[in-house]
């Protein structure tokens, strides 16, 4: 599904060169669950990102399903993110502007989906993470978990075959984290959906299929 | 996508009002100056009465004569001889009419000093300009052809030597000569120079030899106008007017050259501009535009960055937008919407703005007789002058914008 090859990334500043990852080679296999731990500062949301290809690497390639993204243009890289990747932030990265289901819709916006149909989608995935009675909010109204729903529901609106999720439950108390973990779970085991975690937290960790650990830049399993 | 976008654009107006203010502020003052500007020329130039029938009119004013030596004389210098020989001779308009342009004037009249312009025309005058007669009618040709002593006078030269009384029949006193007013007219305004008058006389009172052989015609200036029976006809009578040019006399002698044209107002406008008589418009409405823009780039420029700050605020957005699939060109697109809808509700205060300064104005006196207004072209232009404002003040941010990788934008932009 996705395949980094020698992967790393540079940093540069006027004064100092940081590497964030180096000779990084990894595989995603379709439905896989897969979580990225490391201490802080290890490079493991720029994996995240730079699978999700929110990020360029300094060196090295990205395949999606086989076919290498590094000379894809804007348009094209917008396109493939669109339709295959849905992602969760840890700061939930809402849209404050818009209502709950108007940030639910926004990735199916892009998809030039008719309103009717967007809408229908939009409310069937809130349903789905159980926030169908507050879907005329707007993010500030909710609570943390909410909130991160809200992401949740966004990210799977569109059906995508990837979900990257940058520390989801790591602005939330335990309770709200297994909640959001077990609505990731089910996603996986139900759909099949590929999803890579980065997280802190062990307990979460030791419930996906395969860890990999980072330090420094570099995989160290 | 447009209803997302209109709605953001609102929400983002209201979420920072000082911004929005100050925003909104250079917009409508800057519309606002372009508007009374477009408003004054579309009076000055339009169709506005008399001149109803500018779509089908040509104007012979403006030339060139050039001597073997290269000097030149420019201007609306022509003589009555040369209308008459070669202007009004053209078969191919329907109607001819040679006019001079308003020569101000006084009359003392029981002990009052009365300012007035006068103008010589040809009976063709009152057929191709749209008067409105208070009373009476204009002069017939054969009284232009026996310099009758008849006067048409508008509304103003009415009151001051008349009162309030009706004016058709009575005698107005001018230069030694008693004219019999045959109709009295609306005021019009300064501003439409070439129908502008107080009293319109026949040709034959102009104190010249109407048809004494000399190109240049000296003070007041004459012209001559040209109705088509449709705009289709304009190609026929330029080239008519071209080819009799071809077989011109010259009896200065020291002129060896004319450069005229049978011209619209706004062409005779683009060729007193540039002082040439090209057959060109191209590089006049470049000019134009290129005025426009620069008139517009100071506030764009305070506009522009207003929006490069609005942009760094909401880079998250921008972040997010991108992660789910919102190209650089889409982004710059829904910035620039977003541009338009605010430089749009500036442009709507502006007109409503600018109606209310120009009813003042109208009500003032400050021209007399003018009444600018906002109508449908001055609507559609200031509407124009929004959008674009709003694409020359947007496209730098949006684009500067759209151009952040992702991951930078849910940065914060940094």
């Amino acid at each position: 599904m996705i395949y980094l090859k020698g992967i790393e990334k540079v940093y540069r500043t006027d004064k100092i060169e940081t590497t964030a990852l180096r000779d990084i080679d990894l595989q995603v296999a379709k439905g896989e669950l897969i979580s990225v731990m490391g201490p802080s500062g290890c490079g493991k949301s720029t994996l995240l990102n730079i699978m999700g290809l929110l990020d360029k690497p300094t060196h090295g390639e990205v395949l999606i399903e086989t076919a290498s993204v590094n000379n894809y243009g804007d348009i094209r890289l917008a396109k493939l993110r669109n339709q295959k990747i849905g992602f969760i932030f840890q700061s939930f990265h809402l849209i404050n502007d818009l209502s709950v289901v108007d940030n639910v819709e926004l990735p199916l916006i892009y998809r030039l989906m008719p309103n009717k149909k967007r809408r229908q989608l939009a409310l069937a995935a809130l349903e789905k993470v159980g926030l169908s009675t507050r879907t005329r909010h707007f993010p500030n109204q909710l609570s943390g978990g909410q909130r991160q729903r809200v992401a949740i529901a966004r990210a799977i609106v569109g059906n995508p075959e990837i979900i990257l999720a940058d520390e989801p439950t790591g602005n939330l108390d335990s309770v709200m984290g297994n909640e959001i973990m077990e609505i990731l779970l089910k996603l996986n085991q139900e759909q099949g959906t590929t999803i890579v975690m980065v997280t802190h937290d062990e307990h979460l960790a030791k419930k996906t299929q395969r860890v990999i650990r980072l330090f420094d830049g570099a995989q160290v399993s | 996508m447009l209803k997302n976008y209109i709605k953001i654009a609102f929400k983002v107006m209201l979420r920072n009002r000082l911004f929005t203010f100050i925003s909104l502020f250079g917009i409508c003052f800057t519309l606002l100056f372009l508007i009374l500007i477009t408003a004054a020329v579309d009076y000055s130039f339009g169709p506005v009465p008399p001149e109803t029938k500018l779509h089908k009119t040509l104007s012979v004013t403006m030339g060139r004569l050039e001597t073997e030596s290269g000097s030149n004389s420019m201007g609306p210098l022509f003589s009555p001889w040369f209308f008459r020989k070669y202007v009004k001779t053209l078969t191919t308009p329907k109607i001819i009419s040679i006019s001079s342009y308003f020569n101000p004037d006084v009359i003392y009249h029981e002990d009052k000093k009365i300012k007035f312009g006068v103008k010589y025309t040809d009976a063709e005058f009152w057929e191709i300009c749209d008067f409105n007669f208070l009373e009476g009618k204009g002069y017939s040709a054969e009284e232009v052809a026996g310099t009758a002593s008849v006067a048409v006078i508008n509304q103003r030269l009415r009151q001051e030597y008349f009162g309030d009384k009706p004016a058709v029949g009575e005698i107005l006193e001018y230069n030694d000569k008693r004219l019999r007013v045959l109709g009295v007219v609306e005021n019009v305004s300064i501003l439409r120079i070439m129908p502008y008058a107080d009293l319109w006389v026949p040709l034959g009172h102009a104190e010249i030899d109407l048809d004494y052989p000399t190109l240049i015609g000296g003070f007041p200036g004459w012209y001559a106008w040209l109705l088509a029976e449709s705009k289709s006809d304009f190609p026929a009578i330029k080239a008519e007017f071209q080819q009799k040019l071809q077989h011109i006399e010259f009896p200065e002698g020291r002129f060896c050259k004319i450069l005229t044209n049978a011209t619209s107002y706004q062409e005779a406008l683009a060729r007193q501009f540039f002082r040439n008589e090209d057959d060109n418009m191209g590089p006049f409405m470049l000019v134009l535009l290129a005025l426009v823009t620069i008139f517009m780039l100071l506030p764009a420029v305070n506009l522009v960055n207003i929006n490069i700050s609005r942009i760094y605020e909401r880079a998250s957005e921008i972040g997010i937008r991108k992660a789910y699939g919102a190209s650089s060109l889409t982004l710059t697109g829904q910035f620039l919407v977003e541009n338009i809808i605010i430089t749009l509700i500036g442009g709507i205060l502006s007109i409503i703005l600018a109606a209310l300064i120009l009813n003042i104005f109208n009500h003032s006196g400050i021209l007399a007789d003018t009444i600018l207004t906002i109508n449908y072209r001055v609507f559609l232009a200031s509407l124009g002058f929004a959008v674009f404002f709003g694409i020359v003040s947007g496209v730098y941010p949006a684009y500067k914008m759209s151009r952040l990788m992702p991951v930078e934008a849910l940065e914060g932009g940094e």
